[in-house]
């Protein structure tokens, strides 16, 4: 069986998918942003906070761990109606992927934190820092610094991770896809320009989160290494 | 004049185990001890119990008119006139030698920038390092490391020094520029508390020798006493060679 590759469809639907690949883009940014931050408290919080709160962000981490990002969007989307709350997939969307990226980020940072050495803090202490300047410059900077590259392959995967949010019809790139190949029936053509484009998303990714870490790490921009 | 250090009857317990039997000595103003003793004596417990990194069970400690013994002491008004320097340097490995300088008088004493750089310069300068502002602590030797950690402590301008044998992990040819610095600064008037393996050194330069054995003070002296020395234990402790 012979099959003739066809991509001629892409001089009409190329300006759709940019559109896909710029969403897709928007919203693995906003939910970078925002998920770091969520993130980066809870994984603050099972490391130091009173153990309420570290018994309830185990318990976050964990139920997200342990469930397909899939059934995660599904319960968000149908929560959000079940509440009365009128809110748009893409919204809906990014609340998933920030709920998603927040549990691994936690984890990912805690072992930041918690690879930080007692003596740190105690030659901190021994300066005259109060707890506070302690905790921000001798622990969570380095912290995160040290867990930069697993925080920037965490960020890609969240990215073609966004491609599951097509299931509540957010416009991105998989969605897109979706549509295209169901009116071209060039599925196959469709599919490969899809992931051939989520190649260079992934690229845009790294990059950005390269060019981030040269900027907020004056250590890495000089010495290239991890500390 | 009254006493910089002053330790009565110190007591302290790690769980059942007693490190600290009674122990009593004092530092003067400008005056630099030497705290010998074998390992697990408690030397370093001492030297923490001063600092308040250690809560005693029972005794009295002034440091520097703080009581440490006092539940309510302010560490933080105590650590702005103490500094301590420990064996394994903890420089900050995410900052340049300039910025771990910086970073106490910047958050602690809320000086510029301007005022900071220029005071790590100072105090560089002091430990011989000024070419080194720019490095990171990766990229120092094991004696630049540790004259850096002294420079991170001198710029809080404290009155008392504590070092707990700072050139215990150093080669010999690099516990000689380590020890050079802190004995400038005892010349400058530095009050000191050095615990060390360094006798020459501490014969030397320290006016007292307090000699620990068991958890508590053995023998006390001038350096002149490790030539000399009254007790078995002391005379055991330096033909051991230690
Ligand atoms: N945090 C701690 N918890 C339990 N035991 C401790 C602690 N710190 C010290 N000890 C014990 O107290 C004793 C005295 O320790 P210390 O570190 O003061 O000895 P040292 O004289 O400084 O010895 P060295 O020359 O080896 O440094 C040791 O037996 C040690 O095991
Ligand atoms: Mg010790």
């Amino acid at each position: 069986m012979s099959y003739t590759f066809d991509f001629s469809f892409l001089w009409t639907y190329w300006p759709q998918f940019l559109a896909g690949a710029w969403l897709t883009l928007q919203l693995s940014a906003i939910s970078t942003v925002f998920g770091c931050i969520l993130g980066t408290l809870c994984a603050i919080g099972r490391a130091d906070g009173p153990r309420w709160l570290k018994w309830v962000i185990a318990s976050y981490v964990e139920i997200i761990r342990n469930t397909p990002f899939l059934i995660q969007i599904f319960l968000i989307y149908f929560g959000f109606a079940m509440a009365g709350l009128k809110v748009s997939a893409n919204f809906a969307a990014v609340a998933a992927l920030v709920i998603n990226i927040g549990a691994y980020t936690c984890e990912i940072v805690r072992a930041g934190l918690q690879s930080i050495h007692r003596s740190q803090v105690e030659a901190a202490t021994c300066l005259g820092l109060s707890q506070v300047q302690t905790y921000w410059h001798v622990i969570v900077r380095p912290a995160i610094e040290r867990v930069y590259p697993a925080l920037t392959s965490q960020y890609v995967l969240l990215m073609l991770a966004s491609s599951i949010t097509s299931q509540i019809s957010a416009e991105e790139l998989t969605a897109i896809a979706n549509r295209i190949q169901s009116e071209t029936f060039r599925a196959l053509e469709t599919y490969i320009v899809a992931g051939v484009i989520y190649i260079l998303l992934s690229f845009i990714v790294r990059a950005a989160f390269f060019l981030f870490g040269q900027l907020i790490f004056p250590r890495r921009r000089k010495l290239g290494t991890t500390i | 004049m009254s006493a910089v250090v002053s330790l009565r009857d110190v007591h302290k317990s790690f769980g059942a185990v007693e490190v600290l039997k009674g122990v009593t000595f004092d530092v003067g103003p400008g005056e630099v001890t030497a705290v010998i003793g074998a390992s697990g004596s408690g030397k370093s417990t001492a030297l923490r119990c001063v600092n308040a990194l250690e809560t005693i069970n029972s005794g009295e400690i002034t440091v520097c008119g703080h009581k440490i013994h006092d539940p309510a002491l302010d560490r933080r008004a105590l650590r702005r006139d103490v500094g301590i320097v420990f064996q394994s340097y903890n420089l900050f490995p995410h900052l340049t030698v300039e910025q771990n300088i910086m970073l106490a008088p910047r958050s602690v004493k809320k000086l510029s920038k301007s005022d900071a750089r220029a005071l790590a310069h100072e105090v560089l300068e002091k430990v011989g390092l000024a070419d080194k502002a720019e490095s990171y602590p990766e990229q120092l030797s094991g004696g630049q490391a540790q004259r850096v950690a002294i420079a991170r402590s001198l710029a809080m301008k404290p009155k008392l020094m504590l070092f707990d044998e700072v050139t215990s992990a150093l080669d010999p040819q690099l516990t000689g520029e380590v020890l050079r610095v802190m004995e400038d600064l005892a010349r400058g008037g530095m009050s000191m508390v050095l615990v060390t393996h360094e006798m020459a050194f501490a014969r030397r330069v320290a006016n007292k020798v307090v000699f620990m054995h068991k958890g508590k003070v053995q023998e006390e002296g001038p350096g002149a006493m490790l030539e000399n020395p009254q007790s078995q234990e002391l005379r055991a402790f330096l033909s051991n060679g230690l």
